[in-house]
């Protein structure tokens, strides 16, 4: 990428710790309700890390509720990311955890890590 | 002040507004510009100005573009396009930056070299739609069908849309907004795609239509 490019870039949050995939995280996002802010968390597990300057972003995959599994991405430079809270590392062997989306149950839990 | 400036498109990225939303944001390095010459109604009958930009080695020119520059003492410049301004308010040698000329929220006009694509298709260069792709066809799945009428008129009309030259053509795109300004890089971000291939030299006006 252009050196340019790259001055233009928001600085890194903070708050946001040095992501994997398969960590279990916290995502405290800042909404917006007509006038009030508040905010909102999400929980699950990080499947995906994406990189590319003001576009960076990460995936987190949860189980809410009847099973039904959800994914958002979220951009780690928006400053509407409060912060994110890394609860366990796992031990995986891929970048992309897409095969936790054919798994459910017991067969879709991580090993997980205790050193990083 | 002249509502125009020469740049060159650095490429995109996306920046965060105030409410936290991306926007997708074309950064253009524009500008420092000279003003190389000023035309008048009395010489030239008509009003412009002539910016340059981009200093170059003065190798780099001929002995006739080196001497336009030098009567003003500006430095060798690769690039020279006139705006047709009705009130200049610039004096010939005068250096101008992205901060005098565009400020935050402007409008502006854009134009550039679209990037060449060839001798391409009907489907690529019109969107023709093409045959079907199944039920038995085969070889016509780009192809551009009829381009007319039959036995009568009996030929095909001027300006029947069909394969040909795309690209590599002036293109202005129109209404975008400046989100950022830096005087100090000389950065010119606007809100949308710019045409032409990133490094290549750009027009930018004040909008037409606002």
């Amino acid at each position: 990428m252009s050196e340019v490019l790259r001055a233009v870039e928001a600085p890194a949050n903070q708050n946001i710790p040095q992501l994997r995939p398969g960590d279990t995280v916290r995502v405290f996002i800042r909404i917006k309700e007509g006038n009030n802010e508040r905010t909102q968390e999400f929980r699950g597990t990080v499947i995906r890390m994406g990189n590319g300057g003001n576009n960076a972003n990460f995936t987190v995959r949860r189980i809410a509720s009847n099973g039904v599994g959800v994914e958002r991405t979220f951009l780690l430079k928006s400053p509407r990311l409060e912060k994110v809270i890394v609860e366990r590392h796992a031990r995986v062997r891929r970048a992309q955890l897409y095969f936790l989306r054919g798994r459910t149950g017991k067969s879709s839990r991580l090993k997980t890590k205790f050193s990083v | 002040m002249i509502k125009g400036l020469l740049g060159k498109k650095v490429g995109m990225t996306q920046i965060f507004d105030e409410s936290g939303s991306a926007i997708p944001v074309t950064l253009i390095e524009a500008g420092p510009c000279y003003v190389t010459q000023l035309r008048t109604p009395e010489r030239d009958g008509y009003v412009a100005v002539q910016l340059g930009f981009e200093e170059v080695k003065p190798k780099r020119l001929t002995a006739g573009e080196l001497g336009h520059v030098k009567r003003n003492n500006l430095p060798p410049l690769r690039y020279l396009r006139e705006f047709r301004e009705k009130e200049p308010g610039v004096e010939e040698g005068e250096k101008v930056t992205v901060d005098q000329v565009f400020g935050s929220g402007d409008l502006v006009d854009v134009s550039g070299v679209s990037k060449g694509k060839g001798f391409a298709g009907g489907v690529k260069r019109y969107h023709f739609q093409g045959g079907k792709k199944t039920h038995g066809q085969s070889d016509r799945w780009r192809a551009p069908g009829s381009r007319g009428s039959g036995t009568t008129p009996g030929r095909v009309f001027k300006g029947a849309r069909g394969p040909g030259h795309m690209g590599n053509e002036k293109v202005t795109v129109q209404n975008l907004k400046v989100v950022l300004v830096d005087g100090e890089r000389n950065l010119l971000g606007v809100r949308g795609a710019v045409p032409g291939p990133r490094g290549g030299l750009l027009m930018i006006k004040g909008a037409r239509k606002q």
